[in-house]
Protein backbone atom coordinates (compact mmCIF):
# COMPACT_ATOMS: atom_id res chain seq x y z
CA UNK A 1 0.00 0.00 0.00
CA UNK A 2 1.01 3.36 -0.63
CA UNK A 3 1.85 6.08 1.35
CA UNK A 4 4.20 8.78 0.82
CA UNK A 5 6.57 10.26 3.44
CA UNK A 6 6.03 13.67 2.58
CA UNK A 7 1.88 13.57 3.50
CA UNK A 8 0.58 13.68 6.84
CA UNK A 9 -2.45 11.48 7.29
CA UNK A 10 -5.95 11.07 9.66
CA UNK A 11 -7.15 8.27 11.58
CA UNK A 12 -9.96 8.29 9.35
CA UNK A 13 -7.62 7.57 5.85
CA UNK A 14 -7.52 11.49 4.57
CA UNK A 15 -4.15 12.63 3.97
CA UNK A 16 -2.89 16.59 4.00
CA UNK A 17 0.06 18.33 1.64
CA UNK A 18 0.61 21.48 3.05
CA UNK A 19 1.80 24.37 0.75
CA UNK A 20 2.77 27.61 2.78
CA UNK A 21 -0.63 28.43 4.22
CA UNK A 22 -3.08 26.47 2.37
CA UNK A 23 -3.16 22.40 1.75
CA UNK A 24 -4.85 19.94 -0.17
CA UNK A 25 -6.91 17.09 1.41
CA UNK A 26 -7.78 13.67 -0.08
CA UNK A 27 -7.81 10.10 1.07
CA UNK A 28 -5.06 7.58 1.14
CA UNK A 29 -4.52 4.70 -1.40
CA UNK A 30 -5.82 2.13 1.29
CA UNK A 31 -9.39 3.73 1.67
CA UNK A 32 -9.35 4.30 -2.01
CA UNK A 33 -8.96 0.35 -1.84
CA UNK A 34 -11.39 -0.16 0.67
CA UNK A 35 -14.19 1.42 -0.88
CA UNK A 36 -13.40 0.27 -4.14
CA UNK A 37 -15.34 1.78 -7.46
CA UNK A 38 -15.35 5.96 -6.69
CA UNK A 39 -19.45 6.55 -8.16
CA UNK A 40 -18.88 10.38 -7.14
CA UNK A 41 -18.20 13.08 -4.89
CA UNK A 42 -20.34 15.07 -2.99
CA UNK A 43 -18.73 18.42 -1.49
CA UNK A 44 -20.85 21.04 -0.70
CA UNK A 45 -18.66 23.08 1.58
CA UNK A 46 -16.66 25.39 -0.45
CA UNK A 47 -16.88 29.00 1.14
CA UNK A 48 -17.41 27.14 4.75
CA UNK A 49 -14.83 27.14 7.48
CA UNK A 50 -14.97 24.18 9.16
CA UNK A 51 -13.58 22.87 11.99
CA UNK A 52 -10.71 19.72 12.56
CA UNK A 53 -12.81 15.89 12.30
CA UNK A 54 -15.56 17.94 10.92
CA UNK A 55 -17.52 16.66 7.90
CA UNK A 56 -16.80 18.23 4.21
CA UNK A 57 -18.11 16.06 2.59
CA UNK A 58 -19.14 12.64 0.99
CA UNK A 59 -17.51 9.95 -0.92
CA UNK A 60 -20.11 7.39 -2.95
CA UNK A 61 -18.74 4.20 -3.94
CA UNK A 62 -20.12 0.88 -5.25
CA UNK A 63 -19.81 -0.54 -2.18
CA UNK A 64 -20.70 1.83 0.70
CA UNK A 65 -20.61 5.44 1.19
CA UNK A 66 -18.11 7.35 3.73
CA UNK A 67 -18.05 10.83 5.47
CA UNK A 68 -15.07 12.97 4.85
CA UNK A 69 -13.13 14.86 7.61
CA UNK A 70 -11.39 17.61 7.90
CA UNK A 71 -7.85 16.67 8.86
CA UNK A 72 -7.35 20.42 10.73
CA UNK A 73 -9.88 23.43 10.96
CA UNK A 74 -10.20 25.48 7.95
CA UNK A 75 -12.05 27.21 5.10
CA UNK A 76 -12.32 25.07 1.79
CA UNK A 77 -11.63 26.83 -0.85
CA UNK A 78 -11.91 24.89 -3.95
CA UNK A 79 -12.79 21.42 -4.90
CA UNK A 80 -10.96 19.33 -7.57
CA UNK A 81 -12.84 19.97 -10.42
CA UNK A 82 -11.90 16.99 -12.68
CA UNK A 83 -13.51 15.23 -9.93
CA UNK A 84 -17.04 15.99 -11.24
CA UNK A 85 -16.58 14.12 -14.48
CA UNK A 86 -13.39 11.19 -13.26
CA UNK A 87 -14.70 10.08 -10.04
CA UNK A 88 -12.44 7.50 -10.96
CA UNK A 89 -9.38 9.26 -10.58
CA UNK A 90 -9.36 8.91 -6.89
CA UNK A 91 -9.01 5.38 -7.18
CA UNK A 92 -6.14 5.76 -9.83
CA UNK A 93 -4.53 8.37 -8.66
CA UNK A 94 -5.43 9.24 -4.58
CA UNK A 95 -2.47 11.32 -3.88
CA UNK A 96 -1.69 13.51 -6.84
CA UNK A 97 -4.52 13.98 -9.51
CA UNK A 98 -7.41 12.55 -6.83
CA UNK A 99 -6.87 15.57 -4.35
CA UNK A 100 -10.23 16.55 -3.05
CA UNK A 101 -10.36 19.95 -1.36
CA UNK A 102 -7.85 22.63 -1.07
CA UNK A 103 -8.30 24.44 2.55
CA UNK A 104 -6.71 27.38 4.27
CA UNK A 105 -5.34 26.22 7.57
CA UNK A 106 -6.88 28.62 10.33
CA UNK A 107 -4.85 26.62 13.13
CA UNK A 108 -1.32 25.47 11.44
CA UNK A 109 -0.91 23.87 15.59
CA UNK A 110 -3.28 21.23 14.23
CA UNK A 111 -0.54 19.48 11.87
CA UNK A 112 1.51 18.43 14.79
CA UNK A 113 -1.32 16.24 16.15
CA UNK A 114 -1.62 14.21 12.69
CA UNK A 115 0.17 10.83 11.87
CA UNK A 116 3.21 10.66 9.70
CA UNK A 117 3.91 8.09 7.30
CA UNK A 118 5.40 5.84 9.89
CA UNK A 119 2.36 6.01 12.15
CA UNK A 120 -0.03 5.76 9.56
CA UNK A 121 1.61 2.35 8.16
CA UNK A 122 1.62 0.92 11.45
CA UNK A 123 -2.28 2.17 11.22
CA UNK A 124 -2.95 0.29 8.56
CA UNK A 125 -1.00 -2.58 9.04
CA UNK B 1 -19.24 -19.48 15.26
CA UNK B 2 -16.13 -20.30 13.21
CA UNK B 3 -15.82 -18.64 9.15
CA UNK B 4 -16.05 -22.03 6.99
CA UNK B 5 -14.35 -21.64 3.90
CA UNK B 6 -15.17 -23.21 0.71
CA UNK B 7 -12.89 -26.00 -1.80
CA UNK B 8 -12.58 -22.87 -3.91
CA UNK B 9 -11.27 -20.21 -0.94
CA UNK B 10 -7.27 -21.03 -1.87
CA UNK B 11 -7.89 -19.99 -5.78
CA UNK B 12 -9.99 -16.82 -4.59
CA UNK B 13 -7.13 -15.85 -2.18
CA UNK B 14 -4.42 -16.88 -5.21
CA UNK B 15 -5.83 -14.56 -7.53
CA UNK B 16 -5.74 -11.62 -5.13
CA UNK B 17 -9.53 -11.64 -4.43
CA UNK B 18 -10.29 -9.31 -1.67
CA UNK B 19 -11.90 -11.98 1.32
CA UNK B 20 -14.60 -10.81 3.71
CA UNK B 21 -17.12 -13.12 5.97
CA UNK B 22 -20.31 -13.74 4.78
CA UNK B 23 -23.15 -15.81 5.78
CA UNK B 24 -20.56 -17.50 7.85
CA UNK B 25 -17.95 -17.88 4.92
CA UNK B 26 -15.42 -16.52 4.16
CA UNK B 27 -15.94 -15.25 0.36
CA UNK B 28 -14.47 -12.91 -2.46
CA UNK B 29 -15.83 -9.80 -2.34
CA UNK B 30 -14.30 -8.32 -5.66
CA UNK B 31 -10.75 -9.02 -7.46
CA UNK B 32 -10.34 -6.71 -10.16
CA UNK B 33 -13.53 -4.33 -8.66
CA UNK B 34 -16.93 -4.60 -9.11
CA UNK B 35 -17.87 -2.48 -11.92
CA UNK B 36 -15.31 -4.31 -13.76
CA UNK B 37 -16.77 -7.93 -13.17
CA UNK B 38 -19.75 -6.39 -13.13
CA UNK B 39 -19.39 -5.55 -17.10
CA UNK B 40 -17.29 -9.25 -17.37
CA UNK B 41 -20.17 -10.77 -16.63
CA UNK B 42 -22.56 -8.91 -18.98
CA UNK B 43 -20.31 -8.94 -21.91
CA UNK B 44 -18.46 -12.46 -21.72
CA UNK B 45 -18.14 -14.45 -18.53
CA UNK B 46 -17.44 -14.97 -14.97
CA UNK B 47 -17.10 -17.90 -12.87
CA UNK B 48 -18.64 -16.84 -8.89
CA UNK B 49 -18.01 -19.58 -5.94
CA UNK B 50 -21.34 -20.14 -4.17
CA UNK B 51 -20.54 -22.93 -2.74
CA UNK B 52 -22.12 -21.37 0.45
CA UNK B 53 -25.51 -22.30 -1.11
CA UNK B 54 -27.78 -25.01 1.53
CA UNK B 55 -28.56 -27.77 0.19
CA UNK B 56 -31.77 -30.36 1.45
CA UNK B 57 -32.29 -33.73 -0.07
CA UNK B 58 -36.07 -34.27 -0.14
CA UNK B 59 -36.62 -38.06 -1.04
CA UNK B 60 -39.46 -40.49 -0.89
CA UNK B 61 -43.27 -41.29 -1.51
CA UNK B 62 -43.87 -38.10 1.56
CA UNK B 63 -41.52 -35.61 -0.52
CA UNK B 64 -43.67 -34.18 -2.86
CA UNK B 65 -46.90 -33.72 -0.26
CA UNK B 66 -43.56 -32.06 1.60
CA UNK B 67 -42.68 -29.87 -0.84
CA UNK B 68 -45.79 -28.50 -1.75
CA UNK B 69 -46.89 -27.44 1.87
CA UNK B 70 -44.24 -25.58 2.53
CA UNK B 71 -43.45 -24.15 -0.14
CA UNK B 72 -45.72 -21.49 -2.15
CA UNK B 73 -45.55 -22.38 -5.67
CA UNK B 74 -46.80 -25.15 -7.29
CA UNK B 75 -44.97 -28.52 -7.25
CA UNK B 76 -47.06 -30.46 -9.74
CA UNK B 77 -46.05 -28.12 -12.39
CA UNK B 78 -42.32 -29.42 -12.28
CA UNK B 79 -41.22 -32.56 -14.52
CA UNK B 80 -37.80 -34.42 -14.13
CA UNK B 81 -35.26 -31.91 -14.82
CA UNK B 82 -36.82 -28.54 -14.25
CA UNK B 83 -36.23 -26.02 -11.39
CA UNK B 84 -38.62 -23.97 -9.87
CA UNK B 85 -38.45 -20.34 -7.76
CA UNK B 86 -40.32 -20.49 -4.55
CA UNK B 87 -40.36 -19.46 -1.04
CA UNK B 88 -41.05 -20.84 2.16
CA UNK B 89 -43.87 -18.84 3.44
CA UNK B 90 -43.37 -18.61 7.32
CA UNK B 91 -46.77 -19.42 9.26
CA UNK B 92 -47.27 -16.14 10.00
CA UNK B 93 -47.30 -13.79 6.88
CA UNK B 94 -43.67 -13.74 6.57
CA UNK B 95 -40.74 -15.33 4.56
CA UNK B 96 -38.72 -17.98 5.85
CA UNK B 97 -36.40 -18.44 2.85
CA UNK B 98 -36.51 -17.70 -1.05
CA UNK B 99 -35.26 -21.17 -2.56
CA UNK B 100 -34.86 -23.15 -5.79
CA UNK B 101 -36.79 -26.38 -6.01
CA UNK B 102 -34.96 -29.07 -8.41
CA UNK B 103 -37.45 -32.31 -9.24
CA UNK B 104 -34.52 -34.76 -10.06
CA UNK B 105 -38.06 -37.54 -10.26
CA UNK B 106 -40.84 -37.70 -8.49
CA UNK B 107 -39.67 -39.15 -5.49
CA UNK B 108 -36.03 -37.06 -5.53
CA UNK B 109 -36.31 -33.45 -5.16
CA UNK B 110 -33.03 -31.16 -4.51
CA UNK B 111 -33.91 -27.73 -2.14
CA UNK B 112 -30.78 -24.83 -2.76
CA UNK B 113 -31.36 -22.11 0.04
CA UNK B 114 -29.53 -18.92 1.32
CA UNK B 115 -26.38 -19.60 3.04
CA UNK B 116 -27.38 -17.07 6.03
CA UNK B 117 -30.39 -19.00 6.33
CA UNK B 118 -29.64 -22.76 6.45
CA UNK B 119 -30.08 -23.37 10.29
CA UNK B 120 -33.29 -21.87 10.47
CA UNK B 121 -34.35 -23.34 6.67
CA UNK B 122 -33.25 -26.73 8.42
CA UNK B 123 -35.05 -26.43 11.35
CA UNK B 124 -38.32 -25.45 9.87
CA UNK B 125 -37.75 -28.02 7.27
CA UNK B 126 -37.29 -30.58 10.51
CA UNK B 127 -40.36 -29.35 11.98
CA UNK B 128 -42.25 -29.84 9.27
CA UNK B 129 -41.16 -32.75 8.06
CA UNK B 130 -41.40 -34.19 11.04
CA UNK B 131 -45.08 -33.47 11.35
CA UNK B 132 -45.77 -35.24 8.03
CA UNK B 133 -43.48 -38.75 8.73
CA UNK B 134 -40.42 -37.98 6.65
CA UNK B 135 -37.53 -39.76 8.08
CA UNK B 136 -35.03 -36.91 8.86
CA UNK B 137 -31.31 -37.79 7.95
CA UNK B 138 -33.17 -39.94 5.35
CA UNK B 139 -36.02 -38.72 3.59
CA UNK B 140 -34.74 -35.20 4.31
CA UNK B 141 -31.32 -34.56 4.33
CA UNK B 142 -28.78 -31.55 4.75
CA UNK B 143 -25.70 -31.43 2.07
CA UNK B 144 -24.92 -28.19 2.57
CA UNK B 145 -21.64 -29.12 3.61
CA UNK B 146 -20.94 -31.57 1.14
CA UNK B 147 -22.07 -30.03 -1.93
CA UNK B 148 -19.57 -27.28 -3.67
CA UNK B 149 -21.36 -25.03 -6.35
CA UNK B 150 -20.07 -23.07 -9.37
CA UNK B 151 -22.07 -20.31 -11.35
CA UNK B 152 -20.86 -19.22 -14.60
CA UNK B 153 -22.46 -16.55 -15.92
CA UNK B 154 -22.64 -14.90 -19.15
CA UNK B 155 -23.39 -14.85 -22.53
CA UNK B 156 -20.38 -17.13 -23.29
CA UNK B 157 -20.90 -19.27 -20.20
CA UNK B 158 -22.80 -21.77 -22.04
CA UNK B 159 -20.35 -22.29 -25.27
CA UNK B 160 -17.41 -22.41 -23.43
CA UNK B 161 -18.44 -24.87 -20.72
CA UNK B 162 -20.16 -27.10 -23.83
CA UNK B 163 -16.14 -28.16 -24.00
CA UNK B 164 -16.17 -30.24 -21.11
CA UNK B 165 -19.00 -32.62 -21.75
CA UNK B 166 -20.63 -34.63 -24.67
CA UNK B 167 -24.12 -34.09 -23.35
CA UNK B 168 -25.83 -31.03 -24.93
CA UNK B 169 -26.06 -27.87 -22.95
CA UNK B 170 -25.50 -24.76 -25.15
CA UNK B 171 -29.51 -25.49 -25.83
CA UNK B 172 -30.60 -26.37 -22.63
CA UNK B 173 -34.07 -24.36 -21.67
CA UNK B 174 -33.66 -21.83 -18.47
CA UNK B 175 -34.38 -23.14 -15.76
CA UNK B 176 -33.37 -26.82 -16.56
CA UNK B 177 -30.46 -29.48 -15.08
CA UNK B 178 -29.74 -32.26 -15.57
CA UNK B 179 -26.85 -34.83 -13.87
CA UNK B 180 -24.13 -35.32 -16.75
CA UNK B 181 -20.41 -36.60 -16.50
CA UNK B 182 -18.52 -33.26 -16.70
CA UNK B 183 -14.88 -32.12 -17.18
CA UNK B 184 -13.77 -35.65 -16.18
CA UNK B 185 -15.96 -35.79 -12.94
CA UNK B 186 -18.85 -38.67 -13.26
CA UNK B 187 -21.19 -37.07 -12.03
CA UNK B 188 -22.61 -32.78 -11.68
CA UNK B 189 -25.52 -31.08 -11.81
CA UNK B 190 -25.63 -28.81 -14.69
CA UNK B 191 -28.75 -26.53 -13.94
CA UNK B 192 -29.48 -23.57 -16.61
CA UNK B 193 -30.41 -21.09 -13.48
CA UNK B 194 -28.26 -18.23 -12.16
CA UNK B 195 -28.79 -15.00 -10.02
CA UNK B 196 -27.28 -12.57 -12.83
CA UNK B 197 -29.81 -12.37 -15.76
CA UNK B 198 -27.08 -12.58 -18.25
CA UNK B 199 -27.36 -16.72 -18.81
CA UNK B 200 -25.38 -19.24 -18.27
CA UNK B 201 -25.34 -22.00 -15.32
CA UNK B 202 -24.86 -23.18 -11.99
CA UNK B 203 -22.70 -26.49 -11.45
CA UNK B 204 -22.74 -29.22 -8.30
CA UNK B 205 -20.56 -31.35 -7.49
CA UNK B 206 -19.05 -32.75 -4.27
CA UNK B 207 -16.86 -31.48 -2.46
CA UNK B 208 -13.69 -33.62 -3.55
CA UNK B 209 -14.27 -32.75 -6.72
CA UNK B 210 -14.53 -29.12 -6.55
CA UNK B 211 -10.67 -28.42 -7.64
CA UNK B 212 -10.97 -31.12 -10.84
CA UNK B 213 -14.14 -28.65 -11.56
CA UNK B 214 -12.36 -24.99 -10.86
CA UNK B 215 -9.09 -25.84 -13.33
CA UNK B 216 -11.29 -27.26 -16.02
CA UNK B 217 -13.77 -24.17 -16.18
CA UNK B 218 -10.82 -21.51 -15.45
CA UNK B 219 -9.33 -23.43 -18.98
CA UNK B 220 -11.79 -24.09 -20.41
CA UNK B 221 -12.90 -20.54 -20.07
CA UNK B 222 -9.73 -19.09 -21.05
CA UNK B 223 -10.30 -18.43 -25.18
CA UNK B 224 -13.52 -17.03 -24.17
CA UNK B 225 -11.78 -14.45 -21.60
CA UNK B 226 -13.30 -15.92 -18.52
CA UNK B 227 -12.62 -13.91 -14.48
CA UNK B 228 -13.71 -14.83 -11.46
CA UNK B 229 -16.18 -12.77 -10.32
CA UNK B 230 -17.36 -11.84 -6.15
CA UNK B 231 -20.19 -11.39 -4.17
CA UNK B 232 -19.99 -7.77 -4.55
CA UNK B 233 -20.71 -7.88 -8.61
CA UNK B 234 -22.88 -10.32 -7.85
CA UNK B 235 -25.50 -8.27 -6.11
CA UNK B 236 -25.36 -5.10 -8.69
CA UNK B 237 -25.96 -8.00 -11.31
CA UNK B 238 -29.12 -9.46 -9.36
CA UNK B 239 -30.58 -5.60 -8.28
CA UNK B 240 -30.24 -4.65 -12.20
CA UNK B 241 -32.64 -7.46 -12.91
CA UNK B 242 -34.69 -6.75 -9.64
CA UNK B 243 -34.36 -10.00 -8.09
CA UNK B 244 -35.21 -10.04 -4.55
CA UNK B 245 -32.19 -10.72 -1.83
CA UNK B 246 -32.95 -12.39 1.32
CA UNK B 247 -32.75 -10.07 4.31
CA UNK B 248 -33.03 -7.21 2.06
CA UNK B 249 -35.99 -6.92 -0.21
CA UNK B 250 -38.00 -10.09 1.92
CA UNK B 251 -37.66 -11.46 4.93
CA UNK B 252 -39.87 -12.95 7.92
CA UNK B 253 -42.11 -9.81 8.45
CA UNK B 254 -42.46 -9.56 4.70
CA UNK B 255 -45.14 -11.43 2.59
CA UNK B 256 -44.61 -13.06 -0.56
CA UNK B 257 -47.95 -10.80 -1.84
CA UNK B 258 -46.44 -7.73 -0.76
CA UNK B 259 -42.89 -8.88 -1.95
CA UNK B 260 -44.09 -8.64 -5.73
CA UNK B 261 -44.20 -12.43 -5.86
CA UNK B 262 -47.51 -13.43 -6.24
CA UNK B 263 -46.11 -15.34 -9.67
CA UNK B 264 -44.94 -18.17 -7.47
CA UNK B 265 -47.73 -18.51 -5.28
CA UNK B 266 -49.96 -20.44 -6.48
CA UNK B 267 -53.59 -20.76 -5.56
CA UNK B 268 -54.05 -23.60 -7.58
CA UNK B 269 -55.94 -27.20 -6.46
CA UNK B 270 -53.77 -29.77 -4.75
CA UNK B 271 -50.82 -26.78 -3.20
CA UNK B 272 -52.42 -26.62 0.72
CA UNK B 273 -49.31 -24.86 1.41
CA UNK B 274 -48.58 -23.40 4.64
CA UNK B 275 -50.26 -19.37 5.02
CA UNK B 276 -52.15 -19.95 1.67
CA UNK B 277 -55.74 -18.44 3.46
CA UNK B 278 -53.75 -15.52 4.64
CA UNK B 279 -52.18 -14.56 1.93
CA UNK B 280 -54.96 -15.84 -0.54
CA UNK B 281 -56.91 -12.93 1.35
CA UNK B 282 -53.91 -10.64 1.05
CA UNK B 283 -54.07 -10.86 -2.91
CA UNK B 284 -57.77 -9.93 -2.57
CA UNK B 285 -57.87 -7.35 -0.34
CA UNK B 286 -54.69 -6.16 -1.75
CA UNK B 287 -51.64 -4.96 0.23
CA UNK B 288 -50.87 -2.00 2.39
CA UNK B 289 -47.61 -1.54 1.08
CA UNK B 290 -45.58 -3.51 -2.13
CA UNK B 291 -42.01 -4.08 -3.17
CA UNK B 292 -41.33 -1.95 -6.34
CA UNK B 293 -38.07 -0.86 -8.52
CA UNK B 294 -37.29 2.81 -8.67
CA UNK B 295 -34.58 4.26 -10.58
CA UNK B 296 -32.76 8.19 -9.28
CA UNK B 297 -33.69 10.94 -11.33
CA UNK B 298 -31.04 13.02 -9.88
CA UNK B 299 -27.94 12.20 -8.67
CA UNK B 300 -27.56 9.99 -5.73
CA UNK B 301 -27.53 6.34 -5.08
CA UNK B 302 -30.02 4.90 -2.43
CA UNK B 303 -29.11 2.14 0.01
CA UNK B 304 -31.29 -0.22 2.55
CA UNK B 305 -32.88 1.55 4.71
CA UNK B 306 -32.59 5.29 3.55
CA UNK B 307 -36.71 6.12 3.89
CA UNK B 308 -38.69 6.81 0.90
CA UNK B 309 -40.53 10.17 0.61
CA UNK B 310 -43.74 11.60 -1.10
CA UNK B 311 -43.53 15.71 -2.70
CA UNK B 312 -45.08 16.46 0.84
CA UNK B 313 -41.47 14.84 2.80
CA UNK B 314 -43.67 12.23 4.55
CA UNK B 315 -42.25 8.98 4.48
CA UNK B 316 -44.11 6.53 2.62
CA UNK B 317 -41.51 3.56 2.22
CA UNK B 318 -38.07 2.47 2.59
CA UNK B 319 -35.17 1.31 0.57
CA UNK B 320 -34.24 -2.47 1.14
CA UNK B 321 -31.63 -2.71 -1.92
CA UNK B 322 -29.73 -0.05 -3.83
CA UNK B 323 -26.89 0.93 -5.93
CA UNK B 324 -25.54 2.20 -8.69
CA UNK B 325 -26.26 0.54 -11.80
CA UNK B 326 -23.30 -0.23 -13.80
CA UNK B 327 -25.42 -0.19 -17.34
CA UNK B 328 -27.69 2.38 -16.30
CA UNK B 329 -24.76 4.93 -15.13
CA UNK B 330 -27.88 5.75 -12.49
CA UNK B 331 -28.65 4.81 -8.96
CA UNK B 332 -31.50 1.83 -8.67
CA UNK B 333 -33.22 0.50 -6.14
CA UNK B 334 -35.87 -1.67 -4.75
CA UNK B 335 -38.10 -0.75 -1.33
CA UNK B 336 -41.52 -0.85 -0.37
CA UNK B 337 -43.85 2.08 -0.87
CA UNK B 338 -47.82 2.53 0.38
CA UNK B 339 -50.52 1.58 -1.87
CA UNK B 340 -50.91 5.08 -3.78
CA UNK B 341 -47.10 5.22 -4.87
CA UNK B 342 -46.46 1.55 -6.14
CA UNK B 343 -48.15 2.77 -10.36
CA UNK B 344 -45.27 2.43 -12.31
CA UNK B 345 -44.01 5.99 -13.29
CA UNK B 346 -44.72 7.33 -10.13
CA UNK B 347 -42.93 10.00 -8.68
CA UNK B 348 -40.99 9.85 -5.32
CA UNK B 349 -38.26 11.01 -3.32
CA UNK B 350 -35.29 9.07 -1.65
CA UNK B 351 -33.99 10.85 1.52
CA UNK B 352 -30.52 11.16 0.86
CA UNK B 353 -28.67 12.52 4.69
CA UNK B 354 -31.17 14.60 4.94
CA UNK B 355 -31.86 15.81 0.98
CA UNK B 356 -35.02 14.56 -0.98
CA UNK B 357 -33.81 13.61 -4.49
CA UNK B 358 -36.32 12.81 -7.12
CA UNK B 359 -36.97 8.94 -8.39
CA UNK B 360 -39.68 7.07 -9.93
CA UNK B 361 -41.18 4.02 -9.58
CA UNK B 362 -40.14 1.96 -12.42
CA UNK B 363 -40.80 -2.15 -13.80
CA UNK B 364 -37.91 -4.33 -13.02
CA UNK B 365 -35.87 -5.64 -14.71
CA UNK B 366 -34.17 -2.20 -14.90
CA UNK B 367 -32.40 -3.60 -17.97
CA UNK B 368 -32.58 -6.60 -21.00
CA UNK B 369 -29.45 -8.22 -21.03
CA UNK B 370 -28.91 -9.80 -24.27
Amino acid sequence: MNVPQDLKFTQDHEWIRVENDCAFVGVTDYAQSNLGDIVFLEIETVGETLAKSEAFGNIEAVKAVEELYMPVSGEVLEINPALETSPEVVNKDPYGDGWMVKIKITDPSELAGLLDAAAYTKLIS
Amino acid sequence: MTTKITPFTKFHQSMGAHMEPFAGYLMPIEYAGITAEHMQVREKLGVFDVSHMGEFWVKGPKAFSFIQRVTTNDVAALWDGKVQYSCFPNGQGGIVDDLLVYRVNQETYLLVVNAANIEKDWNWCVKNATEMGLEIGKELYNASDEIAQLAIQGPLALKAMQKLTKDNVVDMEYYTFKKIPFAGIKEVIFATTGYTGSGGCEIYCANEDAEVLWNAVMEAGQEFGIKPIGLGARDTLRLEMGYNLYGHDIDDETSPIEASLAWITKFVEGNDFIDRPLLEKQKADKTERSLRGFIMKERGIPRQHYPIVNAAGEVIGEVTSGNQSPILQAGIGMGYVKAPYTKIGTEIFIQVRNRNLKAEITKTPFIQPS
